[in-house]
Parts: C-alpha cells; structure tokens; sequence
C-alpha cells in the first residue's frame, strides 16, 4: 500500500534524467520488480497513472519485468530456485543461503523522444 | 490501493509531485538509455545522510517494526527503566494519530519526537530526517525508531538505521515470518514479545516462530522476552550493549554499520558519492551480511 509514494520516487527520478537528456517525452519505463522488492507490480502499475499525470512521463508505457527468487547454498554451493518464504536450499536443504536475485526494486531503462534541436 | 490508505504524499515527498516536469512538445526521434538505479534513490540518499550523521555523533540506530500492538512502546518503557544510567536514549515515535506513545517516553524522562503520520503507513527516511533536527545527537547514545505498526510497507524504506528490531508477539500467529517474508527477512533480531502469555496462549510455539524465520535464511537471533515481567529482557539488553560496542568500533574505524537485509535502492546507491558507506560489513555479529549484494548479481 505503499507503492504510490515508490511510484512518486520514481517520477521523480524519471523527471530528472529527462531533464538531463534533454527529453520532450518519456515514452517507455522499464522496471525490475522481483518478488521479494516488497512491492507489488500490479499496485505499481495502477499508481503509475496517478504519479505520472502532468509530468513527462505522462503518456510513457510502464512495463515491469520480474526476476526469479534464487538461492546460492553457503554449505554445498549449490544455486537453486526458491519462494517467497522458503529461501532454503533445493539441493541440501540448509538455511545457510543468499539471494541471488528476487528482490531487485530498479529502474532498469528508459525510451525518450528527444527534443529537436535548433 | 495508495489512494485510499493515503500513504501516497508525506510531507518528505510532497514536493516529488510538485516537479515542473513538463516541457515543449517538438518532433524527434527515441532513444532509449540505461538508468540501472533504485526506485527509491531519493528516499536512499536521504537515508544514507541520516547513517552519516548518526554515526558521526556515535549514536546506534535501531528501527523497530512490528503489527499494532505487538508491544513496542512498552519494550523501550521497561528497556529506558532498566539501563538509564548506562544509555542516554532518544526516542522517534511513528505514530498515524496520538501523541500518546511519545509522552510514554517522555514520562521516563528521556526526549521523544513524535512523528505523526496522518493516514501513512510507515515512515520515510525524510520523516527521520526531520526529527532529528529535534534530537541533540551529541547527548543520545541509542535512538531507537518506533515505527508505524504495519508488517508491509516500513520494509521498504530505509531510514538509516544501522539495525532492524522486529518484534512478534505471542497473541499473533506463528507464522507471521511466513506471512511476511519481506518484512522478518530484513530482521537483525526478533524478539518474540509477551512471552509471559505462552503459558496460557498454547497454540503459539515459538520454536514454530524460529523456525520460519529460518526457512527465510535469517540468521538472526530470536529471544523470547516479556517487559512485563522481566522474562528474556537481559539478552536484549546483552544484544543493544553488543551492537553499540560493535557501532563504536565501526565509526572509529571510519566504517558504518548497516542492516543485514536492504532493499535494492540502497545497494545501488552506494556506488555513487557516499563513498564510507560503501565499507563492507564483514564483521556482522551474525555473519549473514550482505553477501548478495557482494555478489553483485546486476550492477557489475
């Protein structure tokens, strides 16, 4: 429920590179949202048009990609897939593990129109 | 949605929704660029300058999360009553409403901001950041941050404390851990609070508790403790004096101290002007770090 004030952020950010690119529009957003980020991606995407209204971002295409939730073991070195509440190890079962990935909260890239120059 | 619980404008972000950010319309082509950047960058950067200036002033920072009611106020109330003449404490209260838990502070006479929220549903590091500018660092030892009582959305911010506290009470289910991946993966310590009730609340096992905070590959320290009466409350107190003495130790090696599980933004921001807080923690009590993020699994 609080992916609003994550989607203000991101505006925010948006504008700035914009800004700095000298972009009439931003036309495609392009986020990494794994599971394990604490947001939701369909919140996200539903507080996108509110956040965006009047920015340059206004008309721009919201896509999030997700990334699977992956364990490395530190006892038997093993990378397997996991969930959301069972980060333990496919292989050995220890508890001993580290995220690989699933909890990537990244603006990954942006489409901008440029504005033409004089 | 954001809409209705209203977490969507605190007085840290107003201004992100009051940007100028539209601009001429002309004809041109796309291009598209790599940003590769936290979500939260903003809240990020902010965050880091409150780390900074609680270490500068060697202050421990502790946030406290849990539900409503799991027992919070009462903890710091018996904690301040046990070690005043050890620890100067302070206190930043997150509240949606009252002023009440912060004059429960104040009333063991140890300085208290209340941060109230409105309708929000956690604290940003804008809001700390605020606060602090009512707190003499320079006369505080601990500071521990109460936040709004939600297992969701305070995961998600960091605050720019150096530990996260997590209570679970035994009036709530066991598997809150499981329920709430995102919130007691990021726990430093969980403290399985009012455990002078297991006597009569049976279907609570806290070994079923510790449990699932394991299968989320947590492996923090769980103690069971009752500021009420007194059960468990000396590990705690053995765990803040540890975790000051391993602050110390840090700032006066130039390093910080951070918590063990951080959301992505902050990862990605250290890689940019705050370079101190880049040191690499391996010296954590309880050795789960941030391995994944020296993994590097993105941004190499």
């Amino acid at each position: 429920m609080h992916e609003l004030s994550v989607c203000q952020g991101l505006i925010s950010q948006v504008e700035q590179i914009a800004r700095r690119e000298d972009a009439e529009s931003v036309t495609r957003i392009l986020l990494s949202v794994g599971p394990l980020s604490g947001v939701e991606p369909q919140l996200l995407a539903d507080a996108f048009p509110i956040a965006a209204a009047g920015t340059v971002a206004e008309h721009a295409r919201l896509d999030i990609e997700s990334q699977p939730i992956r364990v490395k073991c530190d006892t038997c070195g093993a990378e397997t897939d996991a969930s959301a509440n069972r980060l333990l190890c496919g292989s050995c079962g220890d508890f001993r593990t580290r995220l690989v990935s699933g909890d990537e909260m990244l603006l990954m890239s942006l489409e901008l129109e440029r504005r033409e120059r004089a | 949605m954001c809409d209705t619980c209203g977490c969507n404008v605190t007085e840290g972000n107003r201004h992100l929704i009051e940007g100028d950010g539209r601009l001429a319309r002309t004809e041109s082509g796309r291009e598209a660029i790599s940003v590769l950047q936290g979500l939260l960058s903003e809240n990020d950067h902010i965050a880091a300058h409150n780390r900074e200036h609680f270490d500068r002033h060697q202050v421990l920072a502790l946030n406290l999360m849990s539900s409503p009611g799991s027992g919070k106020t009462r903890l710091l109330e018996e904690t301040i009553a046990a070690l005043k003449d050890e620890f100067r404490f302070a206190v930043v209260e997150g509240d949606l409403e009252t002023e009440n838990d912060a004059q429960r502070i104040r009333d063991k006479g140890v300085p208290a901001v209340q941060i109230t929220t409105g309708t929000a549903c956690h604290l940003d590091a804008h809001m700390v950041h605020n606060a602090l500018h009512e707190i003499d660092l320079d006369q505080v030892d601990i500071v521990f941050v109460e936040n709004v009582g939600n297992l969701v959305c305070p995961a998600s911010f960091d605050l720019g404390q150096h530990r996260n506290v997590i209570l679970l009470s035994v009036t709530e289910g066991d598997d809150k851990p499981a329920k709430y991946p995102v919130m007691f993966r990021a726990a430093d310590l969980m403290l399985i609070s009012k455990s002078d009730l297991l006597a009569v609340l049976d279907d609570f096992e806290p070994n079923r508790a510790e449990r699932h905070l394991r299968e989320l590959a947590n492996r923090a320290p769980a103690f069971r403790v009752s500021a009420r009466s007194g059960d468990g409350m000396q590990a705690w107190f053995d765990w803040l004096r540890s975790e000051f003495a391993a602050l110390r130790e840090r700032v006066q090696r130039g390093e910080t101290m951070r918590p063990a599980i951080q959301p992505d933004g902050q990862l990605m921001h250290s890689h940019d002007d705050h370079a101190h807080d880049h040191a690499h923690d391996h010296g954590h009590g309880h050795a789960h770090t941030h391995h994944h993020h020296a993994a590097g699994h993105r941004h190499d």
